[in-house]
C-alpha cells in the first residue's frame, strides 16, 4: 500500500489539452474519487496512474518513487473498469489469478488468495464458470477480485458501476465500501455520479475541463463549495442560482432577488459579506432543502415569500416543487403533506443561513 | 401486429396473423426457392463428377442417360488410389497447404496484432497497404514471380524453380494479406480494456497475443486457417507455371497434366481426382465449423 502524488500533471493530445497541470496528493489507505462530467480528464488522469497513458507534463508518484516512465505491470496497480474487461475464455478463477500466474506464483499461493478473495466478495460458487454465464453484478465482483487476489499498492476504479442497473448499483457501491474497509488498500475511483463519489469518498476531487475546481470531504463539497461549478455538481437536485443585488437599507444589509422581494441578511451572513461592492452582480446559492414551505414560527434568517408552483413531483418522503423567481427556475423540497399542487399559489420559506453568494462573473464563492 | 378478437360471450380468443407473420412467411418461402436453386447449381458439378467417377470409360463414352450409372465400378478409384503418381501429388498439395496455412499463420497473427493493436506511426496505413496487395491478381503476378525466382537462381545457384517448395514462398502472397486483413478485423473487435487489462496484470505484448488474444480471435483464426488451406489446396495457376516435373506437381495440376494425354481425356480418372481432392477441404470444413460458429467473445464485457 502506498500514498500517490501528482505533480502538475499534464495530458495533451495534439492540440487539445485534457489534463492542464493538477496537482493532488492521497494519502495511504484513503479512498478518492475524481468526480466530473464527460471529457473533464477524470480518466485521463486515472488512466496516467495506471500507465495506461503518457504524461506530457509533469511527475506521478507511488510510494514516493516517480512512475512516469514505468510500465503499468510494475508500478503494482490494478484497475477495474467500466466493461469489466474479464478474460472471456477463462473460468472466474482463472480471471484472478491470471496476473500471479504470469508472475509464477506458487500454485497455493494463488490458490488460498483466489479463494479468500472469492470469499470476501461472496462469489466462492461462482469459481468455475465463464465470464458469460454471469450476471453484471457479478462480472463486476469478478472484476474486483482480479483486483484484490494482486494484493497491489494502489486500487484504480474506472465507472465500475456504471454499466449496472440502479438497484444493483447502490448494492454494489456498498460492497465496494466494505471491501475497502477491510482491505483499506489505497483506492482511486472515477465516476460522473455525484451520489457515487459523495457516498463512497474520504475526499472527493471535483474535476472540470481538465482541472481540480476543488478537494475536500463530501459533506465540504457539499456546505461549502468553492466555485460555482461545485456547488452546482455535487448534490441533487441542483442547488439554485438566483441573480441578486446586495444593498444597504435602514443600517441592514438585505439582498434584492426581484423589485418585489428584497430580504435582510442574518447578522452572521451581513458580517460575512459587508466588504462586498454593492455594485456587483452576485448569484445567491440556495438548495432545495433551504426553500422548504413556509411555517407559522420562522427562526431568524427565515424569509417567506409568496410564488406559484409551475409544476410539483412527489417522491414520497418529500415533495419537489418548481417554480420562477423573476424568469429563473428554481427547485424547492417541502413536506410531502404541505399541499403543494401544479399550478397553485404556495407560501415558501427561503433558509439565509445557509445561503452562498457567488459572483456572477467569475464563479468564486465568496 | 397481431389483432385480437375476444368474443365476449365465451371465453375463448381468435389470434388472426398479422400483417408481420404474413411477410415473414413470405420471406421464408422465397429464400427457400432461392436457397433451393443455388443448392441445385452448386450441387449439380459434383454430383456429375461422382456420378461418372463410377462408370467405366465406355459406359461414359457410350450415348446413355449420363446421369445415371447403369454398370457401377470402382476401377477409376482402384487404378488412382494405386498410382503412385496420384499419390505424390496428394502428398505435394498436402505437405504444400499444411506449410502454406503455418507460415500464413505465423505470419499474419502478429502481423494483425501489431497492426490491430500497437498504435505505430503509419501503422494504418501498413493495414490498408497488406489488403491493397491482396488486389493485384496472380494472373498479373506470376510472370514478375518467375523472373524473381529465375534470376534468383542464376545469382544463387540455389534451383528454386520446378521444386514443389517454391510454392511455400508463393502461396503467402495470396493468403498472408486476406489473413491479416481478417485477422486484424477480429481483433478490432476485441474491446481494448481486455488488452489494458492483460497490461496491468502484467503480461508482455507477447503474452497478451498468446494468452488474451488468440483465444479469444479463435473463430476468427480458425476462419483465416480455412481460407489459407483452401487457397493453397486449390491454386492452380502458380503450381502450373512454377513445376513441371511430374513428382513435383501438386494435386490440381497434376490431374490436368497426366490424365489428359493430347486429345484423350480420361473422364472417369480426372472426375475421381477431382473429387478425392475435393474431400480434404470438405473434412476440414466440416471439424472446424463447430469451433468456427461458436462466438467466444460473449461475456467479455457487458452484453
Amino acid at each position: 500500500m502506498a500514498d500517490v502524488a501528482l505533480r502538475k500533471v499534464v495530458k495533451r493530445y495534439d492540440d487539445v489539452e485534457a489534463v492542464r497541470g493538477i496537482d493532488l496528493d492521497i494519502a495511504d489507505h484513503e479512498f478518492i474519487v475524481l468526480v466530473g462530467p464527460s471529457g473533464c480528464g477524470k480518466s485521463t488522469t486515472l488512466r496516467m496512474i495506471a500507465g495506461l497513458e503518457d504524461i506530457t507534463d509533469g511527475d506521478i508518484m507511488i510510494g514516493g518513487d516517480v512512475v512516469n516512465d514505468v510500465p503499468p505491470k510494475d508500478r503494482d496497480i490494478a484497475m477495474v473498469f467500466q466493461n469489466y474487461a474479464l478474460y472471456p475464455h477463462m473460468t472466474v478463477a482463472e480471471n484472478m489469478s491470471f496476473g500471479l500466474r504470469l508472475k509464477h506464483y506458487p500454485k497455493a499461493e494463488i490458490k488460498s488468495r483466489v479463494t479468500e478473495a472469492a470469499r470476501l466478495l461472496d462469489i466462492t460458487d461462482l469459481i468455475d464458470r465463464k465470464p458469460k454465464q454471469l450476471s453484471g453484478g457479478q462480472r463486476q465482483r469478478v472484476a474486483m477480485g482480479r483486483a484484490i487476489v494482486r494484493n497491489p499498492k494502489v486500487f484504480l476504479f474506472d465507472e465500475p458501476l456504471s454499466n449496472l442497473d440502479a438497484k444493483l448499483r447502490v448494492q454494489m457501491r456498498i460492497e465496494i465500501k466494505k471491501v475497502h474497509q477491510k482491505v483499506r488498500t489505497t483506492t482511486v475511483y472515477v465516476t460522473h455520479d455525484q451520489v457515487e463519489a459523495m457516498t463512497l469518498a474520504d475526499r472527493v476531487v471535483v474535476m472540470n475541463k481538465g482541472r481540480i475546481e476543488q478537494i475536500g470531504t463530501p459533506n465540504e463539497l457539499y456546505h461549502r463549495p468553492a466555485t460555482r461549478f461545485v456547488a452546482g455538481f455535487i448534490g441533487s437536485p441542483a442547488m439554485n442560482f438566483l441573480p441578486c443585488r446586495l444593498e444597504d437599507s435602514g443600517g441592514t444589509l438585505q439582498i434584492r432577488l426581484t423589485d418585489r422581494i428584497a430580504f435582510a441578511l442574518p447578522p452572521a451572513r451581513a458580517a460575512r459579506y459587508n466588504s462586498l461592492p454593492r455594485t456587483d452582480k452576485l448569484l445567491l446559492g440556495l438548495r432545495p432543502e433551504h426553500l422548504t414551505e413556509a411555517h407559522a414560527h420562522l427562526g431568524p434568517g427565515i424569509e417567506t415569500f409568496d410564488t406559484v408552483l409551475d409544476v410539483t413531483e412527489p417522491m414520497g418522503m418529500e415533495t419537489l416543487v418548481y417554480f420562477g423567481l423573476d424568469g429563473t427556475p428554481v427547485c424547492g423540497r417541502v413536506d410531502p403533506n404541505a399541499g403543494a399542487k401544479d399550478g397553485a399559489p404556495m407560501r415558501l420559506a427561503m433558509d439565509l443561513n445557509n445561503m452562498h453568494l457567488l459572483n456572477e462573473a467569475t464563479g468564486v464563492v465568496l | 401486429m397481431s389483432s385480437v378478437t375476444i368474443d365476449k360471450a365465451a371465453p375463448t380468443r381468435t389470434v388472426k396473423l398479422g400483417s408481420m407473420s404474413r411477410d415473414r412467411k413470405w420471406a421464408l418461402r422465397w429464400s427457400y426457392f432461392f436457397l433451393t436453386l443455388f443448392a441445385i447449381f452448386s450441387l449439380l458439378p459434383p454430383i456429375y463428377m461422382l456420378i461418372t467417377s463410377l462408370k467405366s470409360s465406355a459406359e461414359i463414352s457410350a450415348a446413355t442417360n449420363p446421369w445415371w450409372v447403369f454398370h457401377p465400378t470402382l476401377e477409376n478409384y482402384v487404378g488412382l488410389l494405386t498410382s503412385n503418381q496420384f499419390l505424390r501429388f496428394f502428398l505435394n498439395s498436402a505437405l504444400v497447404s499444411i506449410f502454406v496455412v503455418t507460415i500464413t499463420m505465423l505470419i499474419s497473427v502478429p502481423a494483425a496484432f501489431a497492426l490491430a493493436r500497437m498504435r505505430f506511426w503509419g501503422s494504418a496505413t501498413l493495414a490498408t497497404g497488406v489488403f491493397l496487395t491482396y488486389l493485384i491478381p496472380d494472373s498479373l503476378l506470376f510472370i514478375p514471380l518467375f523472373k524473381v525466382f529465375a534470376q534468383f537462381g542464376d545469382w544463387t545457384g540455389i534451383q528454386l524453380i520446378n521444386r514443389w517448395y517454391v510454392l511455400l514462398f508463393i502461396y503467402p502472397t495470396l493468403t498472408v494479406p486476406f489473413c491479416t486483413w481478417i485477422m486484424i478485423g477480429y481483433f478490432a473487435s476485441i474491446p481494448k480494456e481486455l488488452d489494458e487489462a492483460a497490461i496491468i496484470d502484467g503480461a508482455s505484448w507477447f503474452q497478451t497475443l498468446t494468452r488474451i488474444f488468440i483465444p479469444v480471435a479463435l473463430p476468427g483464426l480458425i476462419a483465416a486457417t480455412i481460407f489459407a488451406f483452401t487457397v493453397s489446396w486449390a491454386q492452380f495457376l502458380y503450381p502450373l507455371v512454377f513445376t513441371t516435373s511430374t513428382d513435383q506437381l501438386v494435386l490440381p495440376v497434376g490431374i490436368i497434366t497426366t490424365l489428359i494425354k493430347g486429345d484423350v481425356f480420361n473422364w472417369g480418372q480426372i472426375m475421381t481426382g477431382a473429387l478425392l481432392g475435393a474431400a480434404p477441404p470438405l473434412i476440414i470444413y466440416a471439424f472446424l465449423m463447430d469451433y468456427y460458429i461458436a462466438g467466444l467473445t460473449a461475456g467479455a464485457t457487458k452484453g
